[in-house]
């Protein structure tokens, strides 16, 4: 198996990438590799041109920004997994992302490259859903910002221009003492969910739920914000049962069947998933917030 | 109309020059310019891990790098694991004595994961290292082998008795 003839290029600053992608027809950007180049092995895209954004390194970091974590397209997931910082301001990420794939895709693959092929299932994609992630865009009119609830644009399609590149996106940082879990079923490890879950919670002073997100992954074609839960929760006490009736609410999501997993079977472990991310965020909220 | 690029990059430890066709992996490259068959490719697509390479010290697949994107970068191959032509590496020695090996197809890839393991954890559990092979597919062992092999060789790579 070897990729289809194409036109390689390789710019080193995001300027170029973006000439480039308003210049050619039919170009695909090459991220971390870990999707495009096993489509190009098995030459289910047959681009023209391939233009690989790995030499561009402004789009290679990882800072914090305003009390979000903001990171670049071209961040290596291993290098995500690897940073104190992230660990710091988005634990939920860095739990998650030691169930993204093995240690060598990690190694390779990019925050921008999982976002960008959106599957449903993918931890990143989850987790920039559960924090309200914002995305950064870059095209040849310049720059835009958009929420990442905006960014599906349907199955595993994203809302970029064809002459658009993603150059990173911020994760807010959910105040310190919070609680996050994130939490998921596949058949083996490092396996694409079947469904995954992802909490955080946040308390107030007198030990009532201050906010509280619940997303669940693989479930639907983008990952879904169970908001119903998320109100149930808001202003309580955390009990065993508010947190079992608020994780029931994901039975009622609208789950695809496939060769993976029926609906049914999605939408039960759906919300066993739930309440599981619950418990455990529940589990980690620091001593002084409850 | 081929599309092609001059490369150098540094091989076990010496400069290697091609021409390369730009759409061609760095496996593939390897194994029939620069006459490296040590890197097995197995599926091609990224799942089996056979081909696992080190790129700059981390392990990757190399089916799934184009061999344009390692120029100016180094890569170890399981050709540059052992010290000389007369002896192994721990890790090979560790895969002889605990039967980590049968037909020999994923044991390129197994070596070369493990080996960055090693190097990032020198006491790693056995879960840790039944973790860290998992994106390594082997049909032979059950993986028994494999793991008490790992766990061997860090023994003696710390200096204990393996």
């Amino acid at each position: 198996m070897k990729p289809p003839p194409f036109s390689y290029h390789d710019p080193e600053t995001l300027a170029d990438a973006v000439a480039l992608l308003a210049r050619l027809d039919n170009a695909k950007l090459l991220a971390g590799g870990q999707s495009l180049m096993p489509m190009l092995n098995m030459r289910y895209v047959l681009p023209d041109h391939v233009v690989d954004l790995n030499r561009v390194g402004e789009l290679a970091y990882l800072r914090e920004s305003g009390g979000a974590l903001e990171i670049g397209a071209m961040t290596r997931q291993a290098d995500i997994e690897r940073s104190g910082l992230a660990r710091t301001l988005c634990p939920l990420m860095h739990e998650a992302i030691q169930q993204v794939g093995h240690r060598q895709t990690r190694n390779r693959g990019t925050l921008g490259g999982s976002l960008c092929q959106l599957d449903p299932a993918a931890e990143l994609v989850t987790v920039a859903a559960a924090t309200d992630a914002t995305v950064i865009v870059v095209g040849p009119n310049g720059r835009r910002e958009l929420p990442f609830s905006e960014f599906p644009a349907g199955y595993m399609t994203p809302a970029l221009k064809p002459d658009e590149i993603l150059a990173g996106a911020r994760f807010p940082a959910w105040s310190k003492g919070h609680g996050h879990a994130f939490v998921e079923f596949s058949r083996r490890h490092g396996d694409f969910a079947v469904v995954a879950a992802a909490a955080l919670v946040e308390l107030d002073g007198g030990g009532k739920v201050q906010r509280a997100s619940l997303t669940i992954g693989g479930a639907t074609a983008a990952p879904v914000r169970v908001s119903a839960a998320e109100r149930m929760l808001a202003g309580q006490k955390l009990s065993d049962a508010l947190l079992r009736e608020a994780a029931d609410h994901c039975r009622r999501i609208d789950a695809i069947g496939d060769v993976h997993a029926p609906a049914a079977y999605r939408r039960q472990l759906a919300a066993v998933l739930a309440r599981r991310a619950l418990e455990k965020a529940r589990s980690r909220l620091s001593a002084a917030g409850s | 109309m081929t599309d092609t690029r001059a490369i150098a990059l540094i091989v076990n430890g010496v400069r290697r020059e091609a021409t390369v066709e730009t759409r061609h992996t760095l496996a593939d490259v390897l194994r029939q310019q620069l006459g490296l068959t040590g890197t097995h490719l197995g599926c091609e697509h990224g799942v089996c891990g056979a081909c696992t390479v080190l790129l700059d010290g981390r392990s990757v697949r190399s089916c799934l790098l184009l061999a344009v994107q390692a120029n100016g970068r180094e890569v170890t191959t399981v050709e540059g694991l052992a010290p000389d032509r007369t002896r192994l590496h721990p890790l090979q020695e560790a895969f002889r004595d605990h039967h980590g090996l049968q037909c020999g197809y994923c044991t390129p890839g197994m070596l070369m994961t493990l080996l960055e393991l090693l190097r990032e954890n020198p006491s790693p559990t056995e879960e840790e290292v039944r973790v860290a092979i998992s994106g390594n597919l082997c049909r032979c062992t059950g993986y028994q082998g494999i793991v008490d092999a790992a766990l061997a060789a860090a023994r003696r790579l710390r200096g204990e008795h393996g």
